[in-house]
């Protein structure tokens, strides 16, 4: 079983895609990654040369500096067997747009798609590949609940995996939205260059939130939870708001998103 | 003469419907019944998803030859007594129709729901020119009274209220009695949907038979027996097309569609999508003129078709979009569009379908917002029957607007900036490592969060903005702890 020429018997060797709102504005959701990749037998590795998976570019229309950060991601990340980012938005970029960005370059196309087909969103990587079914030993005693981002959803099929992975945590209970299907109203740039639009989505949504009566809303991706996190707060409510890493691995102690941390407490975030 | 433009003022039109408490609670339909209907509808029909794929074939097909398809219906429209006008701007279309209805000497034409005599401007044309359009769809109706455009390419008065509606009516229909029961002097009108529906079509009845010319759209032609198709909830278009002495269909091109075996097909998931009805009230075939014979019909047939500019995106990204069959799911669904309406998006075609369309057809420098106005959740696309790559073709559209320099300038080095930086891995660990210690030792003095933040008042204005949760960055404390020999 153990013999070299089994790759199923090596454990993966994992290169975490950090994201660059978990890498600015919440360094514990890296953390939290890490932690549930190695529990679940992976070795992982974070490469140096990431910053951004170039979705601001690619969506503002600038091709050619979407195609070039998406170079430099590539050649960071074909070394490994698989890519796995705390973000179906990210992962959704490399794994659904990254190969169709090089149609007229045969040689980066192949490479593109090699990565492509190796990248995966933390909970669809340990659900689906890992076919990690319960984490032993996390609790969290909460009502939760939980919202579905967008190109999670629709570019790759996350939607059962975090739920499912969120039923072996002890004292957590989670109850649906309506529409936790719904976008945010995030949308990346959007919500800078149409702020009172984005701000008129999300408050239907934080509506939504409200009225399941949970004191904890999950995601699994940053943008949304800031937006969200932004209104709630905005707004009064005293709902918290974390990434579903964070509770997946048992690290959602410190301050959620938004709350102050208290004094040198914050640097729980980097035990 | 087309519809007036607006499109370039997409920010204030948003803004002035954000604060309009009657859209708000009109446009309450949309993430509710709309949405919802149709996917209880689709899920009662198992090859829902199928017919879709099928539905995508037929209008491919279509598409590679759609000249001989055209020809063809034309051959049948001419070999049953019709003729077909084939136009190629607005303004032929215009003429076109003019030219008809003066040979008809024409005073009062009732109308049939279009969106494509919407795109040419035709009833403030007809009107310019003394012939009176007399819109007989609900819909349509209710907005040629308050003189405004279709909010919505299905339920053109859907951002009115119906209390909206009745003082519409208490206004225009000086005439009509209201029921009452004898002898009580007439109170407040109503604004049960029920009382506003009898008003209307009993208003609407007379108007049937005093038209010279019936015009109506077309939701499909049929290539094989030259037939036009109209789908209606209401029965008017019925009416409209076939009281009068001529109809004139008025459509465009790639509504063709080979055969009566292609029009079930795509029937099957037209009105699921739209309505989230099965089947719609009426659907109705129009052949020709009357026959010796027949009954009843009109006596001239008429098929105006019209290009304005879609011929030109043949084999160009912009061709999936020819797929469209106006059923407004995309729009139904559309986070932005509950928000804003119809009327924000400032033409003819509003939602997620008018944001990959308009700037094709009204110019991308006037329609910029449009393709940038959208989260690119991707719900347009899941739940569009013919499968248009909704968010891909508005990504087209920023590319084209970036390399353009249509992008306004502040926004195009913004990004320009950040991407030099994102290429540059050590100077973007240097600058974030600066930003992110700053703005988490302000944000703590702050409680966590920001609530102004200059350069963000696009977010701040409605939103807190969440601190760093740390000092220091991932990627930063990352190395520390690997320098470190922890782990």
């Amino acid at each position: 079983m153990t013999s070299p020429e089994s790759p199923a018997a090596a454990p993966p060797r994992v290169a975490l895609f950090v994201t660059c709102l978990v890498d600015l504005y919440r360094p514990g959701v890296g953390f939290a990654a890490i932690k549930l990749l190695e529990d679940a037998g992976c070795i992982v590795e974070v490469p140096e040369a990431q910053v951004c998976c170039g979705q601001p570019a690619y969506n503002s229309g600038d091709r050619a500096d979407t195609t070039a950060i998406a170079r430099q991601v590539i050649a960071a990340f074909e070394g490994y067997d698989y890519v796995v980012a705390p973000s179906g938005s990210c992962g959704g970029m490399i794994r659904d747009h990254y190969p169709a960005l090089f149609a007229a370059e045969p040689d980066w196309q192949v490479r593109a798609g090699a990565v492509a087909a190796r990248t995966y969103e933390l909970t669809s990587f340990l659900v689906d590949v890992l076919k990690v079914d319960t984490l032993a030993g996390v609790a969290c005693d909460a009502k939760a609940t939980y919202h579905d981002s967008c190109s999670g959803l629709r570019e790759l099929g996350v939607k059962t995996q975090p739920r499912r992975l969120l039923e072996s945590v002890a004292g957590l209970e989670l109850v649906e939205m309506q529409t936790p299907e719904t976008c945010c109203g995030f949308g990346g740039t959007f919500c800078i260059k149409y702020g009172e639009v984005s701000t008129d989505i999300v408050s239907r949504k934080t509506a939504d939130i409200a009225a399941t009566g949970a004191g904890l809303l999950l995601a699994g991706d940053m943008g949304c939870l800031l937006n969200m996190a932004g209104r709630l707060q905005r707004e009064g409510s005293a709902v918290q708001v974390r990434h579903v890493a964070e509770v997946l691995a048992g690290m959602a102690d410190g301050p959620a998103i938004g709350e102050a941390s208290l004094g040198e407490a914050d640097k729980g975030a980097a035990p | 003469m087309s519809m007036q433009v607006t499109a370039q003022a997409f920010e204030a039109n948003a803004r002035k419907a954000l604060q309009d408490p009657n859209l708000r609670k009109a446009m309450d339909i949309i993430g509710g019944p709309m949405a919802s209907r149709r996917v209880e509808t689709a899920r009662e029909l198992p090859e829902f998803d199928a017919l879709r794929d099928e539905g995508v074939k037929i209008k491919n097909h279509v598409l590679q030859h759609i000249d001989l398809y055209l020809e063809k219906f034309e051959q049948q429209v001419t070999a049953r007594g019709g003729k077909v006008h084939w136009c190629r701007t607005p303004r032929e279309a215009r003429e076109t129709i003019l030219a008809l209805c003066r040979s008809r000497n024409a005073k009062t034409v009732t109308k049939g729901k279009s969106m494509v005599t919407e795109e040419i401007g035709l009833n403030a044309f007809l009107e310019a020119q003394g012939i009176q359009p007399i819109e007989t769809d609900l819909g349509e109706y209710i907005i040629q009274l308050a003189h405004e455009p279709p909010s919505h390419i299905i339920g053109p008065a859907l951002h009115k209220t119906r209390e909206q509606v009745a003082e519409l009516f208490e206004e225009h229909h000086p005439d009509y009695e209201l029921p009452q029961s004898p002898g009580v002097k007439a109170g407040p009108r109503s604004s049960d949907p029920q009382a506003l529906v009898t008003e209307a079509r009993a208003v609407l009845r007379e108007r049937y038979f005093q038209a010279d010319v019936g015009i109506t759209g077309a939701n499909f032609l049929i290539a094989e027996t030259g037939a036009t198709v109209i789908v209606t909830n209401e029965g008017n278009g019925d009416l409209t097309q076939s009281l009068p002495k001529m109809h004139i269909a008025v459509s465009s091109i790639e509504k063709v569609i080979p055969n009566l075996e292609d029009l079930s097909t795509i029937l099957r998931i037209l009105a699921r999508s739209a309505t989230g009805q099965e089947m719609s009230c009426y659907t109705t075939l129009s052949c020709g003129p009357k026959r010796p014979g027949d009954k009843d019909g009109p006596e001239e047939f008429h098929v105006v078709l019209l290009d304005n500019g879609r011929s030109e995106m043949l084999g160009t990204a912009l061709e999936p979009l020819m797929r469209c069959i106006r059923c407004g799911a995309c729009m139904n669904n559309c986070p932005v569009y509950r928000s804003v309406g119809g009327h924000a998006y400032g033409w003819v075609y509003p939602g997620p379908i008018g944001a990959a369309l308009d700037p094709h057809m009204i110019g991308l420098e006037t329609a910029r917002h449009l393709p940038n106005a959208s989260t690119f959740c991707g719900k347009c696309e899941e739940v569009c029957p013919m499968r248009i790559p909704l968010p891909d073709i508005m990504r087209h559209w920023r590319e084209q607007a970036h390399a353009q320099q249509i992008t306004p300038p502040l926004q195009r080095w913004g990004i320009e900036a950040w991407a030099f930086a994102a290429k540059r891995p050590w100077l973007y660990r240097l600058g974030s490592r600066i930003a992110i210690a700053a703005l988490h030792m302000l944000g703590r003095k702050r409680g966590g969060r920001f609530a102004r933040l200059p350069l963000a008042a696009g977010w701040t204005d409605g939103r807190d903005l969440p601190a760093p949760q740390a000092a220091e960055t991932f990627m930063a404390q990352y190395r520390r702890r690997r320098r470190g020999g922890g782990r």
